[in-house]
């Protein structure tokens, strides 16, 4: 979120602080301040905080969102299976009650820090930020931070994620892009899960779910990937072997890099003045509290 | 529904502005939220009693802008009015676009009741 320079003001709004625009008014006695910040511009700190964290100790973050039940964890089970030898893994695990899903990972011998939310219905950037202090980032390549399964309220939430996976099960509908476009738009990379049932189903067409992902003007890749049969999941991993050196190499850079699509007008940080913002946090002198 | 959260979010936001302006009340606050914000204008300002209520803005007026969605086009650089999942461009057709305005969710402006001082 950048707060200094301006570009919060879109097309959209510039009107309501130019000219005779709403926020030029002040009524008598009373004085107007303009703000121009997120309304989860203090999330947005601790996001940001978390992304320092991450590049601090080159590790890759990335936020699996999807509904329940759209194979976020098997999906992980597969993978550590797959790459253990290759990139040292832990993993987040989002959902309200239970500790199941970090104890499936964990049999897979990776840490896994369960984050219960009670009835809260998203992973917000404070709860990811206490989930980091179990994990030793230095041991660590890659951190997935498994959401709450949920195709509305997770998209809002940075959580210092580099990416965003957004799964789309074929036994979902394949209009689900169109149904929840605020989701769908914030994927780095759609993963049409469970593809071996396919063969199964009669209504769900893989190309008209990525026709309705475009539709969104996103431009993120769309696999389709069968964890259980194994189908299509090399693309995925080559994807994530890919993410990895771009991330080093940014690093390198001393650079970051936020999932494509954020609220805020995050879009206008895309024309590559963006860079930078994110670090500034640590001139506020409030906010949240880390050792 | 996360608008409790994004509520509390803002007057966490508002009350530190109020204090470090040594505000005695807060009037009015301005909100611009696009459609592709994912938050819902309608249970923001049903969330935003519950938020506000003892604190600093507890009497304010909430006022929520909405902005249009509004796309560019990468391809033939026309700008279009577009809707929520369907963010093509109304002139080429071509879903390489980016987005003008929509899906801001942003605290613009606060009015404030100062402390008087002796």
């Amino acid at each position: 979120m950048c707060d200094t320079c301006g570009c919060n003001i879109t097309d959209g709004n510039r009107h309501l602080i130019e000219g005779d625009g709403k926020l030029a008014q002040t009524e008598s006695g009373r004085e107007a301040i303009t703000v121009l910040k997120g309304l989860l511009s203090e999330n947005d700190h601790t996001a940001a905080h978390n992304r320092e964290h991450f590049d601090r100790h080159q590790v890759l973050a990335l936020n699996l969102m999807s509904s329940p039940g759209s194979g976020k964890t098997r999906l992980l089970e597969e993978t550590i299976a797959a790459l253990k030898d290759e990139f040292r893994f832990a993993v987040v695990e989002g959902d309200l009650e239970t500790e199941n899903d970090a104890q499936r990972i964990r049999d897979k011998g990776v840490t896994a820090v369960q984050i219960t939310t009670g009835t809260a219905c998203h992973l917000d950037a404070h709860m990811v930020h206490n989930a980091l202090h179990e994990i030793d980032l230095e041991a660590v390549d890659i951190v997935f931070v498994e959401n709450v399964g949920n195709l509305v309220c997770p998209a809002s939430f940075d959580l210092g994620q580099h990416r965003n996976v957004t799964l789309l099960s074929v036994t979902e509908g394949d209009d689900k892009p169109a149904k929840y476009p605020v989701m769908f738009r914030a994927a780095d990379l759609m993963l049409i899960s469970k593809s071996d049932l396919l063969a199964v189903l009669d209504d769900f067409e893989p190309e008209r779910a990525e026709r309705h992902l475009r539709e969104l003007a996103s431009r993120a890749p769309a696999y389709r990937i069968s964890a259980r049969s194994g189908d299509g999941m090399q693309a995925w991993f080559d994807w994530l072997r890919s993410e990895f050196a771009a991330m080093r190499e940014r690093v390198q850079r001393g650079e970051t890099v936020r999932p494509a699509i954020q609220p805020d007008g995050q879009h206008l940080h895309d024309h590559n003045h963006g860079h930078g913002h994110d670090h500034s946090h640590h001139q506020r002198a409030t906010g949240h509290s880390h050792d | 529904m996360h608008e409790l959260a994004v509520c509390q979010g803002l007057m966490s936001q508002v009350e530190q502005i109020a204090q470090r302006e040594d505000a005695e009340s807060v009037t009015r606050i301005l909100l611009s939220v696009g459609p592709l914000s994912g938050v819902e204008p309608q249970l923001l300002a049903d969330a935003f009693p519950i938020a506000a209520a003892g604190t600093v803005a507890e009497n304010a007026r909430l006022d929520i802008d909405t902005q249009p969605i509004r796309v560019k086009c990468d391809t033939c650089g026309a700008e279009t009015d577009a809707s929520a999942n369907r963010l093509l461009c109304g002139s080429c057709g071509d879903f390489r676009t980016r987005l003008v305005s929509g899906d801001e969710m942003l605290l613009m402006s606060l009015e404030l009741e100062r402390r008087e001082r002796a």
